[in-house]
């Protein structure tokens, strides 16, 4: 196997995967309420076909895909429909939920027929056999798994790289997926390429995860599956640092993993591939890792969709400690929310406490023009530019300056001595950037 | 003389010969093909109020004013910003007739200040209503509620709007002209254009029930319907849980006595201040 090319930039924060990354992934008992957001994934929201007081069965669709991005939903557990409310999701998206009230009886619906000969099934049934299960990037992002694997005819895929990096520190739930359900995240990997249509299959796993890279070389090996440890360094596990990592090949600018002919998958959504395709199951529970320093039994669990971030902590023994901060996510690309009330959602990879200590409330200042945020950036953007034209509100420059290209991590944030929000700035920006580019396409259309 | 200076004397008479014959071309050709400017252009354009915000519906006074001269606008009436005197020069300028417009003031519908609602969590990122709001969906207890980062007020051509000192924003009547800017700013569509003549709004945007929207602001309306009755179905209405002033045919200031919480307001001509909101409390 050739050596892995590394991208430069990026930071090395604190892993904190230590207190996880031994606790073996537990089952949750059922709760008598979830709530279950129908907008769980990027692109349309997807249409509801439940109403108040209907009663539905473990693994029932509770809303549709509506759209081609986009990915139905479906109740993690049977029992009635109490409401329908809106309920801010851990991005701060107020949307509609369903609060279904559990019956306690767990009952399934009739599933979607197993496939069981899935080596001989045509690749668009197992295309939509992944839509219908609800399917979505699971590492973070909630792109519809179905769409990734779903090419335009122009662009020629020849690697499926799957993603057990893992880079974001404090969370453990994939390198736990690896190390228990091995063969699933296989299998998986086989039935995404089965769709593909391609021969290479490369898995990346940072080096701190030395018993996982064994455990699955060992199992991928007869398959063809290439494992290939890769060094600690946030964010090796982005996409496009990933694929340069592993193919050499660089992600054009405003490009996408298609375009150099690769489709990347979290490990987590290669095994919901296998358990939809192979039992049927749609996607409603997910491996969660819950920790930090307040909690008080950190650990990882498999939880279903619509469980309460309150309920979730419980079940890790509760808050000990005073608690200055709850992120959905890890620190780094978390999200930070007040509301334990929030519902665990297709790609709730992590719930994070922290220590009032852990936590500061920093001013920022004026830029000083160091550059650490530029040597840090692994997508080699001017964030220092960048924060100073978002600041002014010139988006137009910042959009020259390829704010774009700006993929979220938090290195240029992390890096800076002045403290500045650079990320929020980006995330705001980014958002305005499209928001005019739409306005420009809608009046040339006009 | 040495060379040196004579060459300089030589290249000071060829620029100005030259200057002078390009002057001479430059003045024939404006002569012969320029075109007249409209002087009734610089005009228009010194009447329109040159706060280029838009409510026309052209990129600015300047594209406005070319606009009318040109025939391609009719109504110099679309500026909600001119005042009446600039509006009637301008007709009688140009041959053209305004339409009638009702006035139209903007009015931040709610109330809930730091003294009456409070934060679910501390926000420390940057100081702005947008960028609050892709943090957990803004840190107010009140998802519906004012943010008070000043997005608004910051968008306003006319400077009409202040963040009160308990953290809200206030649209001062006298400085808004309705162009409407803060209404598309606005992250959470808390602002309203509304008739200039109604002096009573009920100063809430929450759809949620009334115990959920109490629990996060004191001044939210709790859908009593006191004021509903008291002003008749004709003057105000019921949408969900929220009051809703008919602007139509608004009831008289004296209804908002009626409201316990304080979120009908009536101000006695025009929008909100506190002090006058605090007597309608009282």
């Amino acid at each position: 196997m050739p050596k892995p090319v590394y991208f430069s930039g990026g930071v090395h924060p604190h892993e904190g995967k230590a207190p996880t990354a031994a606790a073996t992934i537990a089952a949750a008992p059922l709760l008598p309420l979830y709530t279950v957001p129908f907008h769980q994934h990027i692109g349309a929201p997807p249409k509801p076909v439940v109403a108040k007081g209907d009663r539905v069965l473990r693994g029932q669709v509770l809303a549709e895909a509506n759209g081609v991005v986009s990915a139905p939903v479906h109740a993690p557990t049977s029992g009635v429909v109490k409401d329908i409310v809106d309920i801010a999701s851990p991005m701060g998206r107020l949307g509609p939920s369903v609060l279904l009230e559990a019956d306690g009886q767990d009952a399934p619906a009739e599933p979607l027929a197993p496939i069981a000969a899935w080596q001989d099934a045509a690749p668009d049934v197992l295309r939509q056999r992944i839509a219908q299960a609800g399917i979505v990037g699971m590492g973070g992002a909630a792109f519809p798994a179905a769409v990734k694997l779903t090419p335009p005819p122009s662009k020629r895929i020849d690697t499926l790289i799957l993603n057990g990096v893992e880079c974001e520190p404090c969370l453990t739930a994939d390198h736990r997926l690896m190390l228990e359900a091995p063969e699933p995240i296989l299998t998986g990997a086989l039935i995404m390429a089965r769709i593909l249509g391609v021969k290479t299959i490369l898995v990346g796993i940072e080096q701190n995860k030395p018993d996982a890279i064994a455990l699955l070389d060992a199992a991928a090996a007869p398959l063809g599956i290439r494992v290939q440890g890769l060094r600690v360094r946030y964010p090796q596990g982005a996409e496009k640092q990933l694929i340069y990592a592993l193919t050499g090949r660089k992600v054009p600018t405003g490009g996408l993993p298609m375009d150099v002919g690769v489709v990347v998958q979290n490990v987590g959504t290669s095994a919901a591939v296998a358990a939809a395709v192979r039992e049927g199951t749609p996607l409603y529970e997910r491996v969660t890792t819950i920790t930090g320093t307040p909690v008080a039994n950190p650990g990882n669990w498999r939880l279903r969709v619509g469980t309460s971030y309150a309920k979730a902590i419980e079940l890790a023994g509760g808050i000990t400690g005073e608690t200055a901060k709850v992120i959905s996510g890890g620190p780094m690309m978390g999200f930070s929310v007040y509301d334990l009330d929030t519902p665990v959602m297709k790609n709730t990879s992590g719930i994070l406490l922290m220590a009032p200590a852990e936590v500061s409330q920093y001013q920022s200042h004026a830029c000083i023009r160091c550059g650490r945020c530029v040597d840090a950036c692994p997508m080699h953007i001017m964030a220092e530019a960048l924060g100073v034209q978002i600041e002014n509100e010139r988006y137009d420059l910042a959009e020259r300056t390829r704010v774009l290209d700006c993929i979220e991590c938090g290195c240029c944030a992390y890096a800076c001595p002045a403290h500045r929000p650079l990320v929020q700035h980006m995330r705001r920006a980014k958002q305005e950037v499209l928001a005019r580019r739409r306005a420009r396409e809608a009046q040339a259309k006009h | 003389m040495s060379p040196q200076v004579v060459q300089a004397i030589w290249a000071v008479v060829w620029l100005l010969v030259a200057g002078v014959l390009s002057g001479l071309v430059i003045g024939v050709v404006v002569k012969v093909f320029g075109a007249e400017p409209d002087p009734r252009l610089e005009e228009v354009e010194g009447l329109l109020p040159g706060a280029n915000c838009g409510a026309c519906g052209f990129a600015g006074c300047a594209a406005f004013a070319a606009a009318l001269v040109s025939g391609k606008a009719t109504d110099p009436g679309l500026c909600p910003s001119s005042n009446a005197a600039a509006v009637a020069r301008i007709c009688a300028l140009l041959g053209l007739t305004a339409s009638e417009r009702e006035p139209k003031v903007a009015v931040v519908m709610c109330g809930g200040d730091r003294d009456h609602a409070r934060d679910a969590a501390l926000y420390n990122g940057v100081a702005d209503c947008k960028d609050a709001m892709m943090v957990a969906g803004g840190a107010k207890g009140c998802r519906h509620g004012c943010l008070g980062l000043a997005t608004c007020a910051r968008t306003c051509p006319f400077q009409a709007i202040e963040i009160t000192p308990t953290g809200i924003a206030l649209v001062h009547p006298e400085r808004c002209t309705g162009c409407g800017k803060c209404v598309a700013a606005c992250p959470r569509q808390l602002i309203r254009l509304v008739p200039r003549r109604a002096t009573i709004h009920v100063l809430c945007s929450s759809p949620a029930k009334g115990p959920a929207k109490r629990a996060v602001c004191q001044r939210a309306c709790i859908a009593c319907r006191k004021c509903v009755k008291a002003a008749g179905e004709e003057h105000m209405s019921m949408k969900g849980f929220l009051a809703v002033v008919n602007y139509n045919d608004p009831p008289p200031d004296s209804v908002a006595a009626e409201c316990p919480t304080g979120c009908l307001v009536a101000a006695g001509g025009g929008a909100r201040t506190d002090a006058k909101a605090e007597v309608a409390h009282a």
